[in-house]
Formats: structure tokens, sequence, C-alpha cells
């Protein structure tokens, strides 16, 4: 208990931040804070698997998210029947294509001595089938994104319930973490980051402009939820009783019957996002405290030892006989991975897609500075990471536009100095990011909450 | 005749505009390698702080343009560059004495540098927008083109236009001058040889009496100045927005490491690379062929490579080609 006590007050005072927003501003905005703090928890944990047990520098973060999106989107989304008719044999044709040119690679790899003709040859592979697969897919695509643009004009997905998603967003992002993996975990660390935060970028440019997979910057709205919608809470009967228990109190002092039917109907629209909104948070704190177990037991765990060893010392583990390029593609998979169940957990409760949203700015460096600020290698400390530079994130706007009317409270509304301040209030959260992150990093570089091993 | 318009057209599509873009990815990339090369960290505040050398350059522009001051024919920002240079470096120099200053000292390993200096991009993007904001501002003056398309097409006769906008010739003739003074200090001044040395051995440099101090001092103003003028010819030649800045970070970080990262020229030769790979993959051909080929076997597609909605994707996936097969790059830098 007593060793514990930091982690304690630490979690105690951000809640109550939290519980002070619900008082002071509202409860909607409170939940909204509340719940994209969990997605940032649940990210933070699978960038700090990377960079705290392993020492892995992942910059692409941005682009398991977005994979975790896309997952979403096509599980989520009915078939578009027509578009599936339209230019689905070619689509299909296409990834045949690319299955067939993978295999053929794999086949070279395995059969012939690495020479310069094998590799002349590969390239030769890759290129022509690039060029072969475009020439293949072009009308079959321009078949798809014909089809009722407006409304879809892509291929849809397969109409299943959206929560199947966040497995296959791990599964997608996954996938992309074995190939970036294979390729780039050789680089050393700042080169490394560079890598992966082109290749997310890669990504992203995929996700933007294959419109007849993802509607591109068209965007994909209106995805099924596994929350009920407002719409439908506002006429049920038992969600007007409940609200109406809650709001007795004030309820009762309303006198005319006209007046505390309308007060009702507004505590019932009121309410009704309020519970939309616990409902996602339910959701996601199951699967932050799953995340949270299973990341603890890993810890801890002789796999969790052999993860800090190469993490300390990579030449005396590999003298161990531990498999150190086997682990760190492991890792880096897991906790990519992670990311994807954060990607999909975002689209399902915004319910839209929208690649041009993703921005490195605010899903890879952002979640760093959570990484940071939180302690890395510690678990508690990434979601606390997570909780705290969120919080801090939405709430910078108007914390500095109180410090600006406070500071200059004797100078004229008309000055314009305080004007052009008031004007750039949304800036001041870079600010504040970059000023925290610079002090953490200089004066408390584990973290807020350390890692700490027991070895008993 | 066909053939002279299809050099006019790949001249005026694809030469031109790659040799603007790549002087400017040049600069920044040679920056980003002297950074690397001699203070040892990936900085990923370039792009933010190319973006502050040229707001400070903006400012002094509308500044000199409210006084009435200007060059004529040439834009007025020429004038401001200087000065906005000055504004760089302080801030360059306030920046390290503060931040990186105490990490040099701690001998930190270039991860922790790379995230402190996400640290200074946070703070930097966050300064620019407040003083500037997010918008995009044109602060072009002066004669806007040398040779108009119309004129030439009047004067040649032929089909197609050579347009050559003064902001491409000022970006190439400046790169050029600058790179060349840039070369001559590092090869033939005393300092230059000492910044080199240091590069390549600190510890030897330091008992051979080189002041770390001076060489740090050198580097960042060496940097300021790469990073305004830098900026300055990006922002006068499209337009400045402090998004696209941060953004511009990507594909300079792959023209230095392309070339090579901690080798100046290399990184030279790499912001190039870069410009052409990306013009020459996302052009479409289909005007070309129809001048050089006869009229049976003109193309009816639009022989485009790759869409240019992938230009950014060609630089990133030349840059992890070229770290997965030569990580060294292309020019052999040496891999401090």
């Amino acid at each position: 208990m007593r060793k514990n006590l930091n982690v304690i007050a630490a979690y105690s005072i951000m809640m109550v931040l939290i519980l002070m927003v619900g008082i002071f501003q509202s409860w909607n905005i409170a939940l909204s804070i509340f719940n994209l703090c969990l997605i940032s928890a649940v990210m933070t944990m699978g960038a700090n698997i990377q960079w705290g047990y392993a020492g892995l520098i992942n910059f692409g973060i941005m682009g398991y998210t977005a994979l975790g999106g896309l997952a979403a989107v096509l599980i989520s989304v009915d078939p578009v029947q027509e578009a599936w008719r339209a230019g689905g044999f070619d689509i299909l044709m296409s990834l045949w294509l690319i299955v067939v040119m993978v295999l053929v690679i794999r086949f070279i790899l395995k059969r012939f001595e690495k020479s310069k003709i094998r590799t002349y040859s590969i390239a030769a592979i890759i290129i022509s089938g690039i060029l072969l697969i475009r020439f293949s897919a072009e009308p079959g695509i321009e078949a798809i994104e014909a089809v009722d643009p407006a409304k879809t004009g892509f291929l849809g997905g397969f109409g299943l319930p959206i929560i199947f998603s966040w497995i296959v967003g791990a599964l997608f992002a996954g996938g992309l973490a074995f190939i970036v993996g294979k390729v780039a975990l050789g680089l050393r660390a700042d080169y490394l980051a560079i890598a992966t935060l082109l290749i997310s970028e890669i990504v992203i440019a995929i996700i933007k402009h294959e419109d007849w997979l993802t509607r591109g910057v068209k965007n994909v709205i209106g995805l099924k939820r596994p929350a009920p919608y407002e719409v439908d809470l506002q006429t049920t009967g038992w969600f007007i009783n409940l609200v109406e228990k809650f709001n007795s109190g004030k309820l009762s002092v309303i006198e005319n019957l006209a007046d505390r039917q309308a007060a009702l109907n507004q505590l019932v629209i009121e309410g009704s996002s309020v519970f939309v909104k616990l409902c996602y948070s339910g959701l996601f704190l199951v699967v932050v405290i799953i995340l949270l177990i299973l990341t603890q037991k890993a810890l801890y765990s002789p796999w969790g030892r052999m993860m800090r060893a190469i993490r300390d010392n990579e030449e005396a583990a590999n003298a161990m006989g531990k498999n150190v390029v086997k682990q760190h593609l492991l890792i880096f998979i897991l906790g990519s991975a992670i990311v994807g169940i954060a990607g999909a957990m975002l689209v399902t409760q915004d319910g839209l897609f929208t690649p041009g949203s993703y921005r490195p700015m605010r899903y890879t460096f952002l979640i760093w500075v959570m990484v940071i600020v939180g302690g890395s290698g510690n678990n508690f400390g990434a979601i606390l990471g997570g909780f705290v530079v969120w919080f801090l994130w939405i709430e910078a706007a108007p914390i500095s536009l109180f410090l600006i009317n406070f500071f200059t409270a004797g100078i004229p509304e008309t000055n314009a100095l305080k004007a052009h301040l008031i004007e750039s209030v949304p800036y001041f959260r870079f600010l504040l990011m970059g000023l925290g992150l610079l002090f953490i990093m200089r004066y408390r570089p584990k973290g807020i909450l350390p890692e700490k091993i027991e070895i008993k | 005749m066909d053939f002279v318009n299809a050099i006019i057209l790949l001249l005026n599509y694809i030469f031109i505009p790659a040799l603007t873009y790549g002087s400017q990815l040049a600069l920044g990339a040679i920056f980003v390698t002297l950074i690397y090369g001699i203070l040892r960290f990936a900085n990923f505040a370039t792009g933010d702080m190319m973006s502050f050398g040229t707001m400070a350059t903006i400012l002094f522009t509308w500044y000199f343009q409210s006084l009435g001051v200007s060059l004529g024919v040439l834009p007025t920002a020429l004038l401001a560059i200087p000065f906005g240079i000055i504004f760089m470096i302080l801030y360059m120099l306030l920046i390290d004495k503060f931040v990186f200053k105490y990490y040099r000292h701690q001998k930190s390993p270039p991860v922790q540098f790379a995230m402190v200096s996400i640290g200074v991009m946070f703070v930097t993007q966050a300064i620019v927008r407040i003083i500037i904001g997010p918008g995009d501002r044109r602060f072009f003056d002066g004669e806007k083109f040398i040779i108009k398309a119309r004129e030439f097409k009047e004067i040649t006769g032929l089909n197609e236009g050579l347009a050559l906008k003064s902001t491409q010739v000022i970006t190439i003739f400046v790169t050029i001058v600058l790179v060349s003074l840039l070369f001559w200090f590092l090869n033939r001044t005393k300092t230059g040889k000492s910044m080199k040395a240091y590069s390549d051995n600190e510890d030897l440099a330091l008992l051979s009496g080189i002041d770390p101090k001076k060489i740090v001092l050198v580097t960042w103003v060496i940097a300021g100045i790469l990073a305004t003028i830098g900026g300055a010819l990006y922002g006068l030649d499209k337009s400045f927005k402090p998004f696209t800045y941060f953004n511009n970070m990507l594909p300079i970080f792959a023209a230095a490491i392309v070339g090579g990262i901690g080798n100046p020229f290399g990184a030279f030769l790499g912001g190039y690379v870069i410009a052409f790979s990306e013009i020459l993959l996302t052009y479409a051909y289909k005007k070309f062929f129809m001048y050089v080929l006869p009229e049976s076997m003109e193309p009816n597609s639009l022989v485009q490579l790759l869409s240019t909605d992938y230009k950014f994707a060609v630089s990133f996936s030349i840059l992890v080609i070229v770290l997965i097969y030569r990580p060294s790059g292309i020019f052999k830098g040496k891999v401090l």
C-alpha cells in the first residue's frame, strides 16, 4: 500500500480534475474527455510496451491508429453490392496477383543464393508487378468509384458488429508491424524513428487516396454503434423514468406541470448523450483493464525480464542465447497491435472515419509526449500519461484564455495585442505540451511515475 | 520541331520545378546533416525552425513594405532575409542554451536528443502560430515572371511555352551561391576544418585544442542561415503556412539520409534526388509521347507511373529502400 501511494495519489488527482470539469463545465465534456483519455491510454500502453519494455522507438503510431480505424470501417459497413458487381472481380484479380508476386519472390529468395542478379530480378518483379496491377485494376477501381460517388463509391465492408473490428484492427496493425519490423528493425534508434515515421506517412497516403477501399477524403460517416442511439433513448420509457428519478429533487421544485414536462425533456436530451458516453466509457474501461492485467503479467514474467535484459544490454542478452531480433519483432508487433485496437476504438466512438484527420502531430508526437510524461516502462505511468496529457491538451485553451484574461485584466478589450492573444488561444496547447515535455525530460527524466522493478 | 517542343515541355514541367524544389530541400537537408554530424542528433524541429526563420523574414518584409522600401523588380523579402537570419540565430542559440546544452554535457544518447527536439518542435510551432497565425501567407512582391509562357510561344513560334518564374531563378541562384560559400568555408577555412574534425572524432578534436563551444556556436549560426534562407525561398516560391513547413521536414530528412547523413555534399545532392524522383515518377507523360512518337503510336492513357497524390510517398519509399539496403546513404555519408 505504502509504496503504491504515489500511484494512488496521482490517479486520484486526475479523477478529481475530470470530476471538476464535470461540475464546472458539463458532464458531457467531462465524459468525452474521459473516453478519449481511455483511448489515449490504450495507445500509450502500446507505445510503452515498445519503448519502455524493449527500447524500440516507433514513430509510426499514426499509421497503426489509422489501420485500426480502417478495420472499423471494413468490418461494420454493409457491403455495397453494386460496387462489388461493378469492379469486385478486378480487385480480386489484383489481390490474387499480389499473392502470386509475393510467392514468386519468396521462392526466389529461398531457391537462389544471394547475388546481384537476384536482387535486380526481385526489383524487376516488384516494379513490373506494380505496373501490371495498376493497369489491370484501373477499370475496376474506376467502376467502383463511379457507383453513387456521393454516398458510396467504395466496396463497403462486411456488415458485422463494429466491436469485432477492435480485434481485426489489432490484426491489421500487427500485420503491418510485421512487415515494418522485418525491414526496419535492424536500424539504429534515430534512423528507426525516421523510418517508422515515414512508413506511417505512406500508409496514410494510401488510405487517403485509395477511394475504392476507404472512400478516401470523402470520409465514411454514420458507422454502426455498439451503444444505443440518443434519439432512441429519448423515447424509451425506462430511460425517461430513470432520468426523472435521478432529478426528482430538481423537478419537484417546479410547480407548473407544463414547465416541469419541458424541464424533464431537456434533462432527457442531456441525459441521453451522457448515457451513451457512459456506455462507451464502460466498454473502453474493460479494454484498458484487460490490457493492463495482461501487460502487468507480461512485465513481471520471465519474458518481461528477458525484454528488460535485451533493452539494457543487447549484446549481453544475445550472448546469453536470447534471440534479440525475434524478440524485438515480437514486441514491435504486440505494441502496434494494441495501438491498432485504440485506432478502432477511436473510430467506433466517433462513428466516422476521416483519413484526412490523421496527422503525425496528434497521433504520433502527442502519444510520445504521453509516454515520456507518464513514465516509460511503467504501465500505470503510461496510462496516467495518457490521461494527464489528453486532459491538458483539451483544457489548455480554456486555461490559457483564463490566464490571458487574468494577466491583461487592466488592458481594454480593444487592445490589438490582447485581441491577438485571445484569437490564438488554441495554439497555447502546443506551447504547453512542448514546455511540459521539456521540463519532464530535464527534471524528471523517468516520468511522473518512474519504472520500478522489484527483484525478489 | 516536335522534338524541341517535347524538350521544352519537360523543361517547363519537370526540370525547372524539380530544380527549384530540390534547391529548397537541399538547403534544409544540409541544415539537418550539419546538426546531425556535429551536434549528433536527428532534429525533429527542423521544419518548424525553418518556419520560424521564414516568419521573422515575413514580419520584416511587412515592415519594409509599410516603410515603402522595395527592391523594384526583386521581392522585398530578399532585403528582409538578413534580419530574419539574425532572429533565427538568436532563437536557436537561446534554445541551445536552455535545452540542448544540458544534454550535450550529460552526453545523452541520440534518442534522448531526438525526444527533446520534439519538445522544441512543439514550442516552436506554438510560437509561430501565436505570432503569425496558422493561415496561408503570401509575401511575394516585385516582378513575377522573367519569361511568360505566352511571350515565349510568340517569340519562338513553338507550341509549348516555357514559363520562368523569378522566384525559381532566385532560388536556384541563391542556393548555388550559398552552397559554394558553405563548402568553401567547410573545406578551406580553419574553423570549417575544425568542424569537420569535430564531427569525425570528437575526442581527438578536443585533444588537439579545438574549442567545442565555438564549434557549436558556428554550427548554429550556419544552421540559422540555411534554415531561414531555405524556408524563405520556399515561402516565396509557394506560400508560407506553418503546417506545410512541418510536413516538409519529412522530405528534407529523406534528402539528408539518402545523401548520407553527416555529409553536407551528399545532403545537397540528396535534395535533388528526392525532388527529381518525386516529380519524374508522378508526371503524366502523355503530351510528351504525343510529340515524340508518331501519330499511330500515341498513348491513350495519361502514362503516369503514380498519381500525384503519392508525391510524398515516393520520396519516403526511396528513403526506406536506401535505409534498408545502404544505411550510409547513396553518397557514403559516415554513419556517426
